[in-house]
């Protein structure tokens, strides 16, 4: 089966519904993670100068405490020189010995004179004589403990070190750190869940919207838009989208009701004219021969006129979708197998091959009828466009999508830059305008496609045309 | 492409003018070549058409009545004893699916034809809901309606189904689903067979193209050639050409009549 070559491979769009990666293109997603993003920042902005303001406080008050200690010390040696020192700093460590101050005077060699240090940290001073070190003590944690003192050297070559076990107070700093990070990490999430649960609202409501227009654009018109009466901006768009479609529906009723009363209006006369044309041919008012048949051939030209007729009035109701409330389960096979039958006769008449294939049982949801009309337009074509002695192909396969139904032949062909045209009404091209017909055949095709959303592809056989039905992946 | 089922597809397809219809069970009854006289009422609004439809069926040799309005047809419809009505749809006073739906809550089973301007599927849908047998759409040949009407009052006369169908020396077995003619075997396609059972449960009648592709085709769809006469020239040549007389007949402007005189 010569299928392939599709005249316009162009991907059809992608549907506007619940694909996962559609949830990163959706407005409402994206403004709800922004969301996030800000707040997220914003809180852990505050958190943090909140923990500077505290943590670094306290950091802070125990450096001017040991400041303020050793200039109290080192005025004390200037007063009362090393003894009075010595005695003040062991008065201290007496009074209270679980407080977490160290102590330690040494001489110019570093060696203990007094305080509750071994000995004198390896670590270098800064230039402000701050000292950090780690203690003997081992904390809850299995770490050393950890202190932070101010060195001072004394006149005749004494060093002074008066310092902080910095255990508790890096422990509560990292008890507040923590407990602001949890803060950050709950602020986030609720904000997270709040921009989730903010952008689901906002696109329920938008799908609600788009859904009812999807059904509209398939040919319900009167499907509304749902309103909650809050009176908010999308009652207000769907109130306004509703009265958009009352006036477009008053407009096409208006169109139908006129196109009926055409209809009606002008079949009547017509079929009077037909009759009269009809008894005329059947010569029962006993004209000679030569009257009846320029009143066969008016009859014929009167029928021509009444086919056309009805083929445009079908098109238009067929374009108004309003037979989609009468669409059953088909089995396309039937259909295919069907019209196969009742054309294979023709083409053999006609000395063309026909082949038929069906490699698949798709049901889609349509109008037999209608399908079946298509189907017999296009074996019509085929079969009037192919010379004796061509071929014509019918098959019903699994395609890009859903089902493909493909009629090719070895006709002529329509050149690539016609494929558009000619599904237009009316449109001949100038290589058939000896061919009987009214030009009418593959715009009721496309009609009944579209109906069915289901589209129309041309192709090249090389020589002749391929027609595919590509049908939508069955819901 | 060949369909599998042979012997076993049933035959609902031959519907409207099917199942119920006529059927010659055995050969010796008299077969109905002129189409009986039938009293038929018209319920149609526009005047050219109502006596156009009733001049020719009065030709035809039928009985006609005329109603001109929805309630006067109605009037007539209930009071008449007519073999079969043609009711145009969209009718002053009363429409015409109010009328069938009224005769048949009256009981009144009278076949009724539908002519309308509507043609779509669905709306023959409702008219056949409504209790119409068969559906016309305007305009159409005299000969169509003639020979759907024919094919109605035919199918009111109730007959013991048959089981086997006879023309002439023609026979076929619906059961066994086999065809004889002058005793010798005629293979037919599943399709040639139901064509020939459509032809064989219409003896005698026209039966158009159109009724055909309802008929055995069981589609509703404007073909845009007469695909129907090639389907025709094969089961003549199979079924007449070594015979004779020849059965199967082209009428003209109208459609086929199976049967034995010309």
């Amino acid at each position: 089966m010569a299928v392939s070559a599709s005249a316009a491979p162009r991907e059809p769009p992608a549907a506007t519904g619940a694909a996962v990666s559609s949830v990163w293109r959706s407005v409402t997603f994206r403004l709800a993670l922004i969301y996030v993003v800000v707040f997220g920042a914003s809180v852990t902005l505050l958190l943090g100068f909140i923990y500077w303001s505290t943590a670094g406080y306290m950091e802070q008050q125990t450096e001017a405490t040991i400041e303020a200690e050793i200039r109290g010390l080192a005025e004390r040696y200037r007063l009362t020189s090393l003894d009075g020192l010595v005695r003040s700093i062991n008065d201290r460590i007496e009074r209270n010995p679980f407080s977490s101050t160290i102590y330690l005077v040494t001489n110019a060699r570093y060696a203990r004179v007094a305080g509750n240090l071994d000995r004198w940290p390896q670590e270098q001073a800064d230039s402000d004589g701050w000292v950090e070190f780690n203690l003997e003590q081992i904390g809850g944690h299995g770490e050393r403990h950890r202190a932070r003192a101010r060195t001072f050297l004394l006149a005749g070559g004494f060093h002074l070190l008066v310092g902080r076990d910095m255990y508790e107070l890096r422990a509560t700093q990292a008890l507040i750190a923590r407990t602001l990070a949890w803060g950050v990490a709950i602020t986030a999430m609720l904000a997270l869940a709040g921009a989730v649960m903010m952008s689901r609202t906002t696109a329920r409501r938008l799908e609600a919207i788009n859904a009812t227009s999807r059904r509209i654009m398939r040919g319900d018109l009167s499907q509304r838009v749902p309103t909650r009466g809050t009176r908010d901006e999308f009652d207000q768009l769907a109130a306004n989208l509703n009265g958009m479609l009352d006036q477009i529906q008053q407009l096409m009723d208006g169109v139908r009701h006129v196109s009926d009363n055409v209809a009606h209006d002008l079949k009547t006369p017509l079929t009077r004219l037909r009759n009269r044309l009809e008894v005329l041919s059947h010569g029962n008012g006993g004209g000679d021969r030569g009257n009846r048949e320029e009143a066969e051939l008016a009859l014929a030209e009167a029928d021509a006129m009444l086919a056309t007729f009805n083929a445009l009035l079908r098109i238009a109701r067929i374009e108004a979708g309003a037979r989609r409330e009468a669409f059953t389960r088909v089995a396309l096979k039937d259909v295919v197998e069907d019209a196969a039958e009742l054309y294979e006769a023709l083409a053999e008449d006609r000395g063309q091959e026909f082949r038929v294939s069906v490699t698949t049982e798709p049901v889609v949801q349509g109008d037999r009828d209608l399908l079946f009309q298509a189907l017999v337009n296009l074996l019509d074509n085929a079969i009037k466009y192919t010379s004796e002695g061509g071929r014509v192909e019918l098959s019903l396969t699994r395609g890009a999508s859903g089902a493909r139904i493909c009629v090719s032949d070895s006709g002529p062909g329509i050149p690539a830059h016609e494929h558009g045209r000619v599904l237009e009404r009316f449109v001949r091209l100038e290589s058939s305008r000896s061919t009987p017909g009214n030009g009418l055949g593959l715009s009721l095709v496309a009609a009944v496609a579209r109906l069915h959303g289901a589209e129309v592809r041309f192709g090249d056989a090389g020589p002749g045309l391929v027609v595919n039905l590509e049908f939508p992946e069955a819901a | 492409m060949e369909s599998t089922h042979e012997g076993v597809r049933d035959d609902t397809a031959a519907e409207p003018a099917g199942s119920a219809a006529a059927s010659e069970s055995t050969a010796s009854r008299p077969h109905p070549e002129a189409p009986q006289r039938m009293k038929i009422l018209i319920i149609e609004d526009d005047t050219e058409t109502r006596r156009f439809l009733a001049k020719g069926l009065r030709e035809a040799g039928h009985v006609v009545d005329e109603a001109g309005d929805g309630e006067e047809g109605l009037h007539q419809a209930l009071e008449g004893s007519h073999d079969v009505a043609v009711i145009d749809r969209m009718l002053p006073r009363r429409d015409g699916l109010s009328i069938v739906r009224e005769m048949r809550s009256a009981g009144r089973g009278t076949p009724v034809l539908i002519l309308s301007a509507l043609g779509e599927v669905d709306d023959r849908v409702d008219g056949l809901r409504a209790g119409g047998d068969d559906y016309l759409v305007k305009p159409f040949a005299f000969a169509e309606l003639s020979a759907r009407l024919d094919a109605l009052a035919r199918r009111h006369d109730v007959e013991p189904p048959a089981t086997v169908l006879h023309v002439e020396d023609l026979e076929m077995d619906l059961l066994k689903r086999t065809v004889h003619r002058g005793g010798q075997l005629i293979r037919l396609q599943p399709r040639e067979f139901k064509l020939l059972e459509f032809l064989m449960r219409h003896a005698g009648q026209v039966v158009t193209r159109t009724m055909l592709l309802e008929g055995v085709w069981d589609y509703h769809f404007d073909p845009q050639t007469n695909v129907i006469d090639v389907h025709i020239s094969r089961l003549r040549a199979k079924v007449d050409k070594d015979f004779d007389p020849p059965l199967i007949h082209t009428v003209r402007g109208a459609g086929y009549r199976l049967s034995a005189d010309s």
